[in-house]
């Protein structure tokens, strides 16, 4: 490739060419970066676990959720993708959780990550479909036929699956042999916790590396990404197998620490509580699913003390006004929010 | 075998007059509406509180059935769908499903959470024979009044000028508009005949489907699968679709049933995976 | 002679409707070859079917030799096939910075990378740099591109595609909407583009038609109506007819 051709000789660029070089990096390090706001949000994050040690139940249902959101922001905020089945993947990952620590293990890493395989080669598999033709409603109508799928097939299974009773007899054995999942929630916390910052970090590289790149170019604009040479269809199956593997680590989470399984798990509200999380918190910065669990789980929690039975009702409310608002407007204000901050430390 | 295929048929229009607005909203109009099966709700809850507080007679409860659902929709087109026609796709998915756990949980509240049942007049009951075939009164009862309407349906979408005008509008509402149509009227009118459409399949359907307050989750997905798999060009499509579902439904149940609605959702993806523009799609 | 893009019988149908009529054509190595013709002569659905944005149903077309014919857009354009669009395709978030350098580190090969970020490409900076210079983006190389004057995206538009370094690189109506103020800077980079990339340059603009190119192809009505040098084209009294005669009418 005579890409010699490309370099004719610069005109008078000497002088200020380091200092072009550190511009350009710069900013093509931009999102990589890590602000002052970022330390604040994982320090107080961490901080909950000491001094709020009564809520550590409630904690740690906010950081599977938080986790479950964030995998669907990976293809919803990152790729374009819309889906109303991503819940088949955090049911899968439960499942294939919970039947590990009955038929093989009780060992809690080994089923965590089984359970992130199992969805993410049913992410792998699937993929394809989506990629049928590219308009939301057939990705809409595949991803929801899949998840019904699953249900069904959970629901009839029931010599595998437990039925409509779920899966009983799950036992965890301590983390690493040493920490006992207590009643409080406080290891379970603590294993989410630390489960969902490990992930979150390998997310924050994937975004912001060139294969992120690509990913926002792709949903900014397929077709122009097609003639730069990005392999549209490959990018967004491989995008697609990590978010799956993601929500199936977050259902092998939430089968390790509530040693139960339900057909639940894998039911169509799962899927619609996780869009709405994730657009509560904002979609495409990574945070908005963290910051939606921790709203939609507080909500749910004051919702359903005023109106146990009635809470959905109050949720869907709330919907309508988002999207009636809004949604810039309203899940903008913490993303604006927060690019401010994260300037503030330039 | 052949009373199969009859229930099936009868299921299958019955599918397809829920469906039918879906069709013409979602398929022509390009609005993803999930709260589609929230005026099907209504229609069935109309008929069944008619019949049971007050004593009406079947018939009678469905003009009611169409009419409250109708102006419901026409209400909700005017107030709130009619801004989100522009808007995302994620933003009218968000939206209606917002409107879809109102629906359920208000539902719950106001009637609770049990079946509503009804008493259907004496001469819909049992079973009579055709040609030496078993065919429930009943079913025969509702592919006589869906045909009735698809025919009607289909002559007004191709024969009357409402139905030209709103073609015209679906495809280009700028020019429509140019022409002097009314295309905010026609969308309005358009929403709240499939809205008391919808609620005349749910009072037809209690029979059949069931009528309790998860009605629109339960079934959101099968008038969703009508229109995809339909094809978003017109009615044809659709209504293929639905007696496809109708009589794969009714005979997977009766056949193997341990698969259950399992079969419908293979049907659907399968479907799509062969034809994903839908069974009949748009002319190029 | 050697020949960078080739076409042979070329042909595209839309129903009854034919849009390309076998249509052969070529473009040489280092050719800087303009298509014009009256609206509705079929230039855009040429462009598709080169780029592979369309199937043709008929002929060939050979990129340096080669039957790209049955190959997709993203296949051809791994072959050194770029292309700018009439209206600007790009990425509005990103930064030109950002875009090029994501161009160039696809065509590397280095765009599957989920683990090393660009800021620490040092191999690929100096590239991005010289093509931000080239086309007088290095002042505006960190702003959102959203935000950048429309004669700065259409070069960046050029930009981004000459980063895949083509071999062949079609350049659809470069100069559309730019105003005047900008339009000399936008012609000195397309005049300054490297000499060894063969240039296809559909264009309205006379002028820059003029200007730039060393061999004119009139398509008229789907059919390859006439060719030549710039000289020989604007004397041809057919071509005066049905095209610069119109263009003189509007």
């Amino acid at each position: 490739m005579p890409t010699d051709t490309l370099t004719q000789p610069p005109t008078a660029v000497a002088p200020t060419t380091q200092g072009l070089h550190e511009r350009a990096l710069r900013n093509l390090g931009r999102t990589g970066r890590w602000r002052p706001a970022e330390f604040v949000f994982w320090a107080l994050a961490a901080a909950t676990f000491f001094f709020l040690p009564d809520q550590h139940l409630l904690l740690g249902e906010i950081a599977i959720l938080g986790l479950f959101a964030l995998s669907l922001d990976l293809i919803l905020g990152y790729a374009g993708i819309v889906s109303l089945g991503h819940g088949v993947f955090f049911g899968v990952g439960a499942y294939v959780a919970g039947l590990i620590s009955i038929h093989m293990t009780g060992e809690p890493i080994t089923g965590l990550l089984l359970g992130g395989v199992a969805a993410a080669i049913l992410g792998l598999a699937t993929a394809p479909l989506l990629l049928l033709r590219a308009s939301d409603l057939t990705r809409l109508m595949v991803t929801l036929g899949i998840a019904m799928l699953f249900y069904e097939a959970a629901n009839k299974a029931a010599w595998l699956t437990g039925g409509a009773d779920g899966l009983q007899g799950i036992w965890i054995d301590p983390i690493f042999g040493r920490f006992d999942f207590d009643l409080m929630g406080t290891t379970s916390y603590a294993y989410a916790l630390v489960v969902t910052f490990l992930l979150f970090l390998v997310a924050r590289r994937i975004v912001t590396s060139p294969f992120g790149l690509s990913l926002a170019a792709i949903r900014d604009n397929p077709m122009r990404a097609n003639t730069i040479g990005i392999p549209v269809g490959k990018r967004l199956v491989a995008i697609y197998t990590i978010s799956a593997l993601y929500a199936g680590i977050a259902g092998a989470l939430l089968a390790q620490t509530t040693m139960f399984v339900s057909l639940d798990v894998l039911a169509f509200h799962r899927s619609a509580d996780v869009l709405l999380v994730l657009v509560l918190g904002g979609v495409g910065y990574l945070y908005g699913g963290l910051i939606g669990a921790i709203v939609f789980k507080l909500l749910q929690d004051t919702l359903s003390t005023l109106t146990p039975q009635y809470w959905m009702f109050w949720l869907g409310l709330i919907l309508v006004v988002i999207v009636l608002i809004g949604r810039e407007r309203i899940t903008g204000a913490p993303a604006t929010l927060w690019n401010r901050v994260r300037g503030m430390g330039k | 075998m052949l009373t199969i295929l009859i229930d099936g048929i009868a299921y299958g229009m019955l599918l397809f007059v829920l469906a039918s607005g879906l069709a013409v909203t979602l398929g022509l109009m390009n609005f993803i509406n999930l709260a589609h099966g929230a005026f099907a709700m209504a229609g069935g809850y109309v008929t069944a509180l008619l019949m049971n507080r007050w004593g009406v007679p079947f018939l009678a409860t469905l003009p009611f059935a169409f009419l409250v659902p109708a102006l419901a929709g026409a209400f909700a087109e005017r107030t709130l769908y009619a801004r989100l026609y522009r808007r995302s796709h994620l933003d009218q998915v968000l939206f209606s499903i917002g409107l879809v756990f109102m629906a359920v949980t208000a539902t719950d509240y106001l009637f609770g959470s049990q079946q509503q049942l009804v008493q259907l007049p004496g001469w819909l009951q049992g079973r009579f024979d055709l040609f030496g075939i078993p065919v429930g009164r009943y079913r025969a009862f509702l592919i006589v009044v869906c045909s009735v309407l698809v025919i009607g349906l289909q002559l007004i979408l191709n024969r009357t000028r409402f139905g030209s005008q709103l073609r015209a509008a679906v495809d280009d509402q700028r020019v429509a508009r140019g022409l002097g149509i009314g295309v905010a009227g026609i969308f309005a009118t358009t929403f709240a005949v499939g809205s008391g459409l919808a609620g005349l399949g749910g009072a037809l359907g209690i029979e059949i489907l069931g009528m309790e307050p998860t009605f629109p989750l339960k079934f959101m997905v099968y008038f969703l699968i009508v229109v995809t798999i339909g094809g978003t060009t017109g009615l044809i499509g659709p209504f293929i679709a639905a007696l496809i579902i109708g009589v794969g439904d009714v005979a997977g149940k009766y056949y193997v049933p341990e698969v259950g609605a399992f079969l419908i959702y293979l049907l659907m993806i399968v479907i799509l995976i062969l034809r994903p523009q839908g069974l009949i799609a748009r002319a190029r | 002679m050697s020949v960078a893009l080739e076409t042979i019988n070329l042909e595209k149908r839309f129903g009854g409707l034919v849009a390309t009529n076998k249509v052969s054509f070529r473009l040489a190595q280092g050719g800087r070859h303009a298509l014009i013709g009256p609206n509705g002569a079929g230039k855009t659905t040429f462009i598709n079917l080169l780029t592979g944005v369309l199937p043709s149903n008929g002929g060939q077309v050979l990129l340096n030799g080669e039957d790209v014919t049955r190959l997709s857009q993203q296949q051809r354009a791994r072959r050194g096939l770029g292309r700018t669009f009439q209206i600007n395709q790009l990425f509005a978030a990103m930064t030109p910075v950002e875009s090029i350098g994501l161009a160039v580190s696809e065509r590397m090969g280095g765009g599957a990378d989920f683990w090393r970020g660009l800021g620490t490409r040092t191999d690929i900076i100096d590239e991005v740099l010289e093509l931000l210079e080239r086309f007088r983006l290095t002042d505006v190389m960190d702003h959102p591109t959203a935000r950048l004057p429309y004669g700065k995206q259409r070069l960046l538009e050029i930009a981004v595609a000459l980063a895949g370094n083509p071999r062949v690189l079609l350049l659809d109506e470069p100069a559309a909407g730019v105003p005047e103020a900008e339009r000399q800077e936008l012609l000195d980079t397309l005049a300054a583009l490297p000499k060894d990339v063969s240039i296809l340059l559909i264009e309205h603009d006379m002028d820059l038609v003029f200007t730039f190119a060393d061999r004119i192809t009139v398509l008229v009505n789907g059919t390859h109506f006439a060719e030549g040098t710039p000289a020989e084209v604007m004397a041809d009294p057919r071509v005066r007819e049905v095209y610069l005669g119109e263009e003189e009418h509007a």
